[in-house]
């Protein structure tokens, strides 16, 4: 079924629930009435095709001034799993009564998302099994991401959860679970293999992991909250410290996006230049979630080995920016400046570098009989729940599924690069570290090509509205003054509406709805972080392993706290 | 005095001695070692007076801050436990120590004077119900912690090392069917001469088998890497989770002199003991002149080399800074001239010597070779650490129940059917 024929279809015989809405930016939203939200997902879900859950999230219309509408809607935004066609599903809900069926049922990944809708907006899913605060403390009054929230209250909450409200719950499921003296143990938030702060608890018979909890928010810092306070510029250095280890993904992601809100597009040299970049941070994210990994395996020197690598490449980008961790060099319809003159040959010292090291690396571990046993049939997710779960990038790749967004939903010019897209067979902790391995490798060949490919020419797009003057005009006349004044108080502002776009993150589909009412700051942002997603099969992944399965697999999910608490 | 009388307690002092001296350099060559294999340098920076001496003194300033840091004992312990854990850990790593023999038998005025400090005819099962002990100590700690994660550190340890002791002991019998003794020396004795004329007849080549099942069993032993399990610490953190200051390092230091230990056991029942390869103790005391002139001949050489590499390295300084780091380089430039200086003159001076003084020169010999292999056998202890991963607990036991000890029974079997066939068993 081809992608148009889909929708079309779907639009023929659901057309009465559904009242399409216009959407500025061409994409496909429709709204549906909050009593039909179930059934027409669950025909989408079931019929349609439409296996990946990507996103729920809500907006506070308060300050739109729309009189007489309910105040919130709820978003669904979904795709298949194996094409980059998205659609999303809006709804309304009045403040007198927040609440909607829950849809957990359909896809597992609904759990947290709705957890998180709840948490930050207030809105309650009927049928949710477990509907309590994710990102906030379970104290927290008040709902941070409603208008009427002030951004600057301040609650002390210093009360631990101690999750066992859940834990009994899952303990139920079995009747003879009860009977057996078991063990319960907080492994997190401080933890040496939990990287940042996440808490697990679980229930040991042994070493054996018969339930398990999970909290996460620990590092829950509010940046949809901020990013509504500035302009879209400022969001900038914030998206820097979501996937710290892959700033300029993150960069890249938001700036084509409100560019794609902007509808202008960067110049080609700019593109070749982000790819670059993007590929830099994706071979960097997976040598730190490698060697990571291996370190909670106790293979400590390939950390080493890897990490000296890592440095080389912060030694070439801080040449570049000034900054080596959190980047910020991306700008909207641009860059913050063009290439300095060294920078090819450092990258061309790295491309050489590189694939020695993972040589180095593969052949410490990859014939070891001790990791083998330690990664491989450990940590085992089904194609089926991976997808359920809205898996996304290497970890849905090494459950054998083919699918990468710079091949299904080509950006600057990935479509020209020739590299392969990289899988797995069995969706075990082998596997997701062999794609890495491998995409380590794939990526060096696409920054190769787009390294000989790089054209000349200006970096920043030639629009007065987007790009900031030339200095020495600023100084000299005063219209560029002016200009640059306007831009820096106001900077862009889009057409009123939402959008949502995605690129291919090191860890999956990263993607940002942005909601604009026409003003130069953004009414809302939503990131959709990969590692969310995948982390909340964690707790189903493990259970029924031992305690060191556990570690081994939460080196391979690469979840970076940054991203996951936002 | 008669020396008979005197030496027992000279020998006690120098066991205990032997593992507390080679514990800073271990610690040492660990650090420096995984530096080497991890593309790194290593510790460089804690100076006395500038002098570094390339790190070794960083050992010190590891002693000044655990003596100064606060010992903390957590409430609800057990606290007589919670305190004999860190004991027993270093003090039972000590004794294997007092049955090594460090060199062959002195003969003085016609008694034998054993070069241990304790002469038991069943020394093999002294080690192995020694070494059973070492349990208790990570027991005792990771249950008295009163912590999840030290118990299960405490408990992975039990079930570890009682495993792997089954391995440990029954690697050892073929060793014993061949030897007929458990006495260390005389083990150590028979493993001079050679096989088939190439060969040192060290236990190693006639037990490859039980020496590959022995070496598997003392790192679970020790609790290295791959089989740290009881401390884990990316995964449980470990049995002394709960331990700080001078009690952590007695878990510290119990497990380096454990390693040494376990070096030193090694290096006498299979790698030949203090037997200097294609030399016997006869050989030795007969070119007793020879051996120091070569001692104190290479000595000289090579600190003329190291003398000639400082002043490099102070020139290289030189041109590059002027502070402390230039004194370093003179201090040890001066000290090696001096030891230099020190071996020219007793190559020059040396007197003759007597039966007395053939027979300690011999023994130094046969001492240097016998620290020589248990540091060398530290460094493969090291080098084993940096490149392996840990094991998981099922694959662990799986390992030592399943795979070691019917190996080490095959051995026995092996051995047997050896001796019977060569006629040596009768």
């Amino acid at each position: 079924m081809s992608t148009s024929d889909r929708i079309g279809r779907f639009l023929r015989e659901m057309g009465e629930a559904l009242e399409a809405e216009h959407n500025p930016y061409g994409e496909k939203s429709f709204r549906v009435a909050p009593e039909q939200i179930r059934p027409v997902l669950e025909k989408l879900r079931r019929d349609y095709g439409f296996d990946l859950l990507l996103d729920i999230t809500a907006i506070d219309k308060i300050e739109l001034g729309k009189a007489g509408e309910p105040r919130f809607d709820v978003i669904y935004n979904l795709r298949p799993h194996d094409t980059g066609d998205r659609i999303r599903l809006k709804t309304s809900v009045p403040e007198s009564d927040p609440a909607l069926p829950s849809v957990q049922d359909l896809w597992k990944t609904a759990n947290w998302c709705e957890r998180e809708t709840w948490d930050q907006y207030g809105i309650r899913f009927k049928g949710h099994p477990n509907l309590k605060r994710i990102l906030n403390h379970k104290d927290f009054v008040g709902h941070p991401l409603r208008k009427d929230y002030d951004i600057k209250k301040q609650q002390w909450l210093s009360e631990a959860d101690d999750l066992m409200d859940e834990m009994e719950k899952k303990r139920k499921r079995t009747s003879d679970a009860l009977s057996k003296e078991t063990l319960f143990v907080n492994l997190g938030p401080s933890h040496p293999a939990f990287h940042g702060a996440i808490r697990i608890l679980a229930e040991l018979d042994g070493e054996t992991i018969r339930n398990s909890v999970s909290e996460i928010g620990y590092l829950h810092r509010g940046f949809e909250k901020s990013a509504e306070k500035g302009t879209y510029t400022h969001v900038i250095p914030y998206t820097d410290r979501l996937n710290y280890l892959s700033s300029v993904s993150n960069n890249v992601a938001y700036c084509m996006q409100v560019e794609h809100m902007l509808d202008v597009e960067v110049p080609r040299r700019t593109q070749v230049i982000r790819v670059i970049l993007s590929e830099l941070a994706r071979i960097m994210d997976h040598m730190v979630c490698i060697g990571a990994a291996l370190v909670d395996l106790g293979a400590l020197t390939n950390f080493w080995f890897l990490f000296n690598e890592r440095e080389k490449i912060y030694d070439v980008i801080e040449a570049l920016c000034g900054a080596r961790l959190t980047h910020c060099y991306i700008r909207i319809g641009g860059l913050a400046h063009d290439l300095h003159d060294g920078f090819e040959a450092g990258v061309r010292a790295l491309l050489q570098s590189i694939p020695e090291t993972m040589t180095d690396v593969q052949n410490l571990v990859g014939r070891n009989r001790i990791f083998l046993d330690r990664v491989i049939g450990v940590g085992v997710i089904s194609k089926e729940d991976a997808i359920s779960y809205g898996f996304t990038g290497p970890c849905l790749r090494a459950c054998g599924i083919p699918h990468d967004l710079r091949k299904d939903e080509p950006y600057y010019g990935y479509e020209e690069y020739d590299w392969d897209v990289v899988i797995g067979e069995n969706g075990d902790t082998y596997d997701r570290l062999w794609v890495r391995f491998e995409e380590v490798n794939q990526s060096v060949r696409i920054i190769e090509q787009a390294l000989s490919s790089m054209p000349g020419g200006p970096v920043n797009v030639d629009d007065k509205r987007i790009t900031l003057p030339p200095k020495d005009a600023v100084h000299g006349n005063i219209e560029a003054l002016m200009n640059h004044f306007m831009l820096i108080m106001n900077g862009v502002a889009p057409p009123a509406g939402d959008s949502y776009r995605a690129v291919e993150a090191p860890n999956g589909e990263l993607g940002f709805l942005i909601v604009s009412d026409g003003s130069p700051k953004p009414y809302k942002i939503k990131v959709r972080p990969p590692c969310f997603m995948i982390f909340s099969a964690f707790d189903e992944m493990i259970e029924g392993g031992m305690v060191q399965d556990a570690i081994a697999t939460l080196g391979s999910l690469n979840v970076v706290a940054g991203e996951l608490d936002r | 005095m008669p020396a008979e009388l005197f030496m027992p307690f000279v020998m006690v002092l120098v066991a205990a001695l032997l593992p507390l001296q080679l514990l800073p350099a271990m610690i040492w060559a660990e650090r420096k070692v995984s530096a080497f294999i991890q593309d790194r340098t290593g510790p460089n920076r804690a100076d006395i007076l500038g002098i570094r001496l390339g790190g070794v003194i960083h050992s010190i300033a590891d002693v000044v801050k655990l003596i100064a840091k606060e010992d903390m004992t957590p409430s609800k312990v057990n606290s007589f436990y919670y305190s004999l854990g860190p004991f027993l850990a270093l003090f039972i790593s000590l004794i294997p120590f007092s049955i090594i023999p460090l060199a062959d038998t002195l003969k003085i005025g016609g008694a034998a004077i054993p070069l241990r400090a304790v002469t038991l005819d069943v020394g093999i099962l002294f080690i192995l119900a020694i070494t059973s002990f070492h349990v208790y100590a990570v027991v005792f700690a990771g249950w008295a912690s009163n912590n999840s994660f030290s118990l299960l550190g405490g408990l992975r340890s039990a079930a570890q090392m009682v495993s792997y002791e089954l391995g440990l002991g029954l690697s050892l019998v073929g060793m014993i069917m061949v030897a007929q003794t458990l006495d260390l020396n005389e083990i150590v004795r028979q493993q001079g001469g050679t096989i088939f004329g190439i060969l040192p007849a060290w236990n190693v080549f006639l037990q490859p088998l039980g020496f590959l099942i022995f070496v598997v069993s003392i790192f679970a032993e020790t609790n290295r890497n791959p089989f740290d399990l009881p401390e884990g610490e990316s995964e449980i953190i470990g049995f002394h989770v709960e331990y700080s200051s001078m009690r952590f390092a007695f878990f510290f230091m119990g497990e380096y002199i454990a390693i040494i230990g376990g070096s030193a056991v090694v290096a006498t029942l299979f790698l030949g003991g203090w037997q200097v390869p294609f030399f016997d103790t006869e050989m030795l005391r007969e070119n007793a002149m020879l051996a120091a002139r070569i001692a104190f001949g290479s000595t000289a050489a090579l600190c003329v080399l190291l003398s000639i590499i400082l002043m490099a390295y102070d020139k290289k300084l030189q041109a590059l800074y002027t502070d402390k780091r230039r004194f370093e380089a003179r201090v040890l430039l001066g000290i090696v001239v001096t030891l230099g200086a020190g071996a020219v003159g007793g190559l020059l001076f040396l007197p003759t010597l007597s039966s007395l003084g053939e027979q300690i020169v011999t023994a130094i010999v046969q001492n240097t070779f016998l620290v020589g292999k248990i540091l060398l056998f530290c460094f493969f202890f090291i080098w084993v650490r940096w490149t392996l991963p840990r094991f998981r607990y099922d694959q662990l036991m799986n390992l030592g129940w399943k795979t070691l000890i019917p190996l080490a029974l095959l051995n026995i079997f092996l051995t047997g059917v050896a001796l019977v066939l060569f006629d040596r068993g009768a």
